[in-house]
């Protein structure tokens, strides 16, 4: 028997496999569809201090092997995740999950986290910090090292749960964010947030998405996230939680390889609302497949 | 929602770059007109959302209508055999328990299909059905005789005159006698003139880009009275009084 399990800051994970925040709502949709407590953990959808309704319409772009998607946080509110979206998730799924929190100031990154903290079902509190600042003159904290760093200075301040700085790819040296974010003492990092992209529908000769730019993500990017785990493996000694682009096993067991300690999985959900069983099912096979008897064992082995 | 493979029955050119899709596989989860499948198309990353034309439950078949638009579409309009990745039963539908007992469907160009399933239904209720089909000029129309065969007045409207009354479902709106409720799927131009001209109540299938057709990624949210609403998920259909405009 091959064990496709592995552990993330001291929580045990039954496999890899996670879906990403944003690809799949507050998870109990998808338990019409299948048993969600095979999942490894749950990412759920991106939370912010107040509602928000998010960008206008059309928000999603086809790309070739990915999508565009210019969502913009749309979500209750932290408020009312709490109250009612993590207790109705609560009845198909009974282990520790990830919390996406977002923020636009210091302020609502310490807020989402406070709240997060007091939920007993939360294992790990997961930052975007792909947001503008709006006191930082609208450039995105992951963009800048000191402004990501401290992000993740605040939400260290008031929780005791694992933090996961979440990074965004649209830097020059990813490595550099990675080692801020873990001097202020981030327990782990998520990585890749989505690609900057735009498409240009040639009838209209304007740009697809209403707000003409949004965040390009699917397979066509899991060359990229790959490099960028790779890098960030051999810059910081905190574990990984990797994706972009992921659709198979095999894609699981590559980035693992990268130095992923879990992986997870975005886009493919959305055309697939099958994506991470079929995910967690091929596992066992293709670790044989690749003579792997521990799937743990070949995080960072291709270093 | 069920995600299942169906194999292709029959793909004809029903008008000018206009094509009926018969596909067979578990039409179960199929429970209410106006509803859309979501299908997946080889070398295209997303799926692509089409209203159910027609359900034969006991042949286990759906038909979809659709026009070629762009380069998904395209490569539809070319198969004649073969299997599709297809997810079914997307979406609320229209509410038949709200018609009244005279109903007028309304479609504009490829907003007529959903309507069909639509005026079925109704007429299996008992109630008189009349079905508006706007279309811009003659060589356009398409299923006229499908909506008489099950026993619906049909009036088409052509933008040009071309065939049938002149001008657009809103003029056809006006003749029509005694309505109680109205259905319509049609461009978002032809909804809203819809909206407007009329003080009857209705129900309305509106269209957004998705990402996953089934509720998860928040893609194509709208703004209601009631709150916001994922066309995918708890539309296409929205009510009149619940529209913002
Ligand atoms: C609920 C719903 C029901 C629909 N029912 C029908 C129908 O019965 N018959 C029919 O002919 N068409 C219908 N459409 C529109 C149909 O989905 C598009 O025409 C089709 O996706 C175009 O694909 P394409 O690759 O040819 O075009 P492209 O423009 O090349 O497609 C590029 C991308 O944009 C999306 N897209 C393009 N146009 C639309 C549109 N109008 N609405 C939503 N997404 C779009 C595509 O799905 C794809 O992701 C419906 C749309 C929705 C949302
Ligand atoms: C529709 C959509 C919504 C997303 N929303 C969020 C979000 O709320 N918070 C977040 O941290 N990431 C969000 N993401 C990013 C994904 O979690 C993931 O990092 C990225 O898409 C790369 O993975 P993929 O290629 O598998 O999609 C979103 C992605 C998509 C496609
Ligand atoms: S298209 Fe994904 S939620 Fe509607």
């Amino acid at each position: 028997m091959v064990d496709i399990s592995t552990t993330l800051s001291g929580i045990k994970l039954d496999n890899p496999v996670i879906p990403a925040s944003g690809t799949f709502g507050f998870g109990y949709e998808f338990a019409d569809y299948y048993d969600i407590n095979i999942l490894g953990s749950i990412s759920f959808k991106g939370t912010t201090a107040e509602p928000r309704f998010g960008n206008p319409t059309p928000r999603i772009a086809e790309c070739t092997e990915g999508l565009i998607n210019s969502v913009g946080l749309q979500n209750p509110g932290v408020e009312k995740v709490v109250n009612e979206e993590l207790p109705h998730l609560a009845k198909f799924y009974k282990k520790p999950l990830i919390a996406n929190i977002s923020g636009f100031s210091l302020d609502e990154y310490k807020l989402c986290a406070e709240k997060m903290d007091a939920v007993d079902q939360v294992g790990i509190i997961e930052v975007n910090i792909s947001c503008p600042n709006v006191h930082g003159g609208g450039i995105s904290f992951g963009t800048n090292a000191a402004a990501a760093a401290s992000v993740a200075k605040t939400v260290r301040s008031v929780t005791n749960k694992p933090v996961y700085i979440k990074l965004t790819p649209n830097v020059t040296d990813i490595t550099e964010i990675a080692r801020a974010v873990e001097a202020e003492g981030a327990d782990g990092i998520s990585m890749i947030n989505t690609l900057l992209g735009m498409r240009i529908n040639l009838k209209t000769k304007k740009p697809v998405i209403a707000n003409k730019m949004g965040g390009f993500s699917g397979p066509a990017i899991f060359p990229v996230a790959c490099r960028m785990i790779y890098q960030v493996y051999e810059a910081v000694n905190i574990p990984i939680i990797g994706m972009g682009g992921v659709r198979s096993a095999d894609d699981v067991i590559e980035l693992m390889l990268a130095g992923a300690s879990a992986v997870q999985v975005g886009a493919e959900n959305l055309v697939n609302p099958y994506a991470c069983k079929d995910i967690i099912e091929a596992l066992p096979e293709a670790c044989e497949k690749y003579g792997i008897n521990k799937l743990s064992d070949i995080i960072g082995g291709a270093h | 929602m069920n995600k299942g493979i169906y194999k292709i029955i029959e793909n004809k050119c029903i008008a000018p770059m206009v094509y009926k899709m018969v596909l067979s596989g578990d039409v179960s989860h199929i429970t209410a007109p106006g509803q859309f499948i979501n299908i997946a198309l080889e070398g295209f990353y997303l799926r692509r959302p089409i209203s159910v034309h027609d359900v034969d439950r006991e042949a286990g078949t759906v038909t979809v209508i659709y026009k070629v638009v762009g380069r998904g579409t395209e490569a539809m309009m070319n198969m004649t055999e073969g299997e599709l990745d297809v997810l079914t039963g997307l979406g609320n539908g229209f509410d038949t328990s709200l018609s009244g007992d005279h109903a007028v469907v309304i479609g504009g160009g490829v907003g007529v299909p959903p309507m069909f399933l639509l005026a079925k239904e109704l007429i299996a209720e008992g109630k008189k059905v009349t079905a508006i089909l706007g279309f811009n000029k003659k060589e356009e129309i398409f299923c006229e005789d499908d909506f008489k065969a099950i026993g619906a007045d049909v009036i088409v409207a052509t933008a040009d005159g071309s065939y049938g009354v002149k001008g657009f479902v809103t003029n056809a709106l006006e003749t029509v006698e005694a309505p109680t409720f109205y259905y319509a799927c049609g461009p978002e131009p032809m909804l809203k003139a819809l909206y407007n001209a009329s003080e009857l109540d209705g129900q309305l299938s509106f269209e957004e880009r998705m990402g996953c057709g089934f509720g998860a990624c928040m893609g194509c949210s709208c703004k209601t009275k009631y709150g916001n609403k994922r066309i995918c998920k708890e539309g296409p259909v929205l009510r009149k009084g619940e529209i913002i405009w």
